[in-house]
């Protein structure tokens, strides 16, 4: 074996904290190990972000596969899970859409004590406000969607908003608040954390975690993958499942593929930190604006793609002042608040704005991409039903229709009703 | 960003509309499903030098061909579609 062993798995609790203060902290135990890939493994995972952990940590845990090996050419949630809004919801409304993100909440609300993990979440309530008769009916339909999912919706007149969110500017004439849309369990979480946790546990369970180890080659043979040639040597692989978000197109094309996927950059803005001010996660209607407060402080908020292809992982300045803009218009007092840093992460855009979690051409090789911009929300039950894919070679009920081929059948899954085309989502 | 239309000269990125891959200056036949699925869904999506499309929407309404790279924001060329 090359893997140090450093004895039972340290179990995190309040008793082991103060347990470990009182001995100078010096008994706490890498959370994960550092091995050395093996020569070959049943389940090669490609990309050690969170729905790459997710999917390791479920492939160990609901499926008892435990020779696996998740192998990152950086450092594991050093992606997008290390880089976004944090925002957890389960508000969709199309079929297909709407169970998936259901089933996440539901795996979001036991994740902390699945994981023994402490990934912040916070169910503080998602408020969307809408500021038009039409866009209050539209709202209405999606909340009733929820409720008929299962899960809670409750609308919101201008003076329920405000009992909430007294600091906005109900006052304003080019964007009055009619209402908003309350969905009470939504809220955001510690987005490092959730890779974190998902990475200790499926290292507790035996799956290799391997850095530094990018991938170069996809080995496939008579129309099955049989490894992958990675920087630390080649690894031999039953099965491989690509999960590489903005990289999608690139690691797929090493299997010969060209994917639906157009790469964009999202921008995203956190403050100086500042006492609490805002509780909920709210969402502007009239202008891509979403805002949450981070437990450290920071006022963390975003806007639309910049929307043109890229992956400089950086965007441009218009998008930084419509950003700007839309939050003044709806809560000024931000005004006052500095912002500390901004970045932009590369977003794997899908033509109809919903992901892919399916089997490819390749006997052996799985995909699972085209989060968009909303991947972090779906990282539990991404991992959940993508292991279940590629465990049991048949798609999960769940996400039944995230098909890699639907563009090309008509089977979309067009969320915001925009079309099927990549500038558009 | 902003893109040197030939016409028009250094604009800012505002003053136009992206459409995406130059794939779609490519039109299959119309019984050609996998040249549709081609033409309009699946993309190279390179990390690198790319052509797309961009539409000079506040300027001179020309469709342009732009040679850029997408790790840089590096545009090299900006042609006209219509010559």
């Amino acid at each position: 074996m090359s893997q140090q062993d450093t004895g039972p798995p340290m179990r995190y609790s309040g008793f082991n904290v103060i347990r470990q203060g009182l001995s100078g902290n010096k008994g706490w135990t890498p959370a994960w190990r550092d091995p050395a890939p093996k020569a070959e493994y049943d389940v090669v995972i490609i990309g050690g972000g969170g729905h790459g952990l997710s999917t390791a940590y479920y492939l160990a845990k609901n499926h008892g596969l435990t020779n696996i090996a998740v192998v990152e050419k950086g450092y594991l949630g050093g992606g997008n899970i290390g880089r976004n809004t944090t925002i957890v919801r389960a508000n969709y409304f199309l079929p297909g859409n709407s169970e998936f993100y259901s089933h996440s909440l539901k795996l979001w609300e036991g994740l902390e004590a699945d994981l023994n993990y402490n990934v912040m979440h916070s169910q503080r309530g998602l408020i969307n406000l809408f500021h038009s008769d039409g866009q209050r009916d539209a709202f209405v339909r999606r909340g009733n969607a929820m409720i008929n999912q299962g899960d809670d919706a409750i609308l919101l007149d201008r003076e329920g908003v405000r009992k909430h969110l007294p600091y906005l500017d109900f006052e304003q004439t080019r964007f009055p608040i009619y209402g908003g849309l309350l969905h009470p369990r939504g809220g955001s979480a510690r987005h490092d954390a959730v890779a974190w946790g998902y990475a200790r546990g499926a290292d507790q369970r035996g799956v290799d975690l391997i850095q530094n180890c990018e991938v170069t080659g996809i080995d496939v043979s008579g129309g099955r993958v049989t490894g992958v040639q990675t920087t630390r040597g080649a690894i031999r692989a039953k099965k491989v499942a690509i999960i590489v978000a903005g990289r999608s197109s690139q690691v797929a094309a090493m299997a010969g593929m060209r994917l639906p996927i157009e790469s964009h950059v999202l921008q995203a803005f956190v403050t100086e930190g500042l006492k609490p001010v805002i509780d909920h996660v709210v969402s502007f209607g009239m202008g891509h604006f979403y805002i949450s407060q981070s437990d450290k402080g920071g006022l963390v908020f975003g806007g639309d793609l910049d929307f043109y292809a890229s992956y400089a992982a950086r965007g441009n300045l218009p998008m930084v002042e419509h950003v700007m803009e839309a939050g003044m218009t709806l809560m000024p007092m931000i005004g006052r608040a500095k912002v500390l840093r901004s970045w932009g992460g590369i977003m794997d855009m899908s033509p109809d704005g919903s992901p892919i979690i399916d089997k490819t051409g390749i006997e052996g090789l799985y995909l699972d991409c085209g989060w968009n911009y909303g991947g972090f929300k779906a990282v539990p039950a991404s991992g959940w039903c993508m292991a279940h894919l590629v465990a049991t070679d048949t798609p999960h009920e769940y996400a039944a229709r995230f098909r890699l081929d639907r563009f090309r059948t008509g089977h979309l899954l067009d969320e915001e009703g925009t079309g099927s085309q990549h500038n558009l989502h | 960003m902003r893109l040197t239309c030939p016409l028009c000269g250094p604009r800012d990125r505002r003053e136009f509309y992206y459409s995406g891959s130059a794939d779609y200056l490519t039109r299959p036949a119309t019984d050609d499903a996998a040249g549709w699925d081609n033409h309009l869904h699946l993309r190279d999506n390179p990390a690198g030098e790319t052509r797309d499309l961009w539409y000079h929407e506040t300027g001179c309404a020309q469709w342009l061909l732009v040679t850029r790279d997408t790790v840089t924001h590096v545009i090299s060329k900006v042609e006209l579609v219509a010559k």
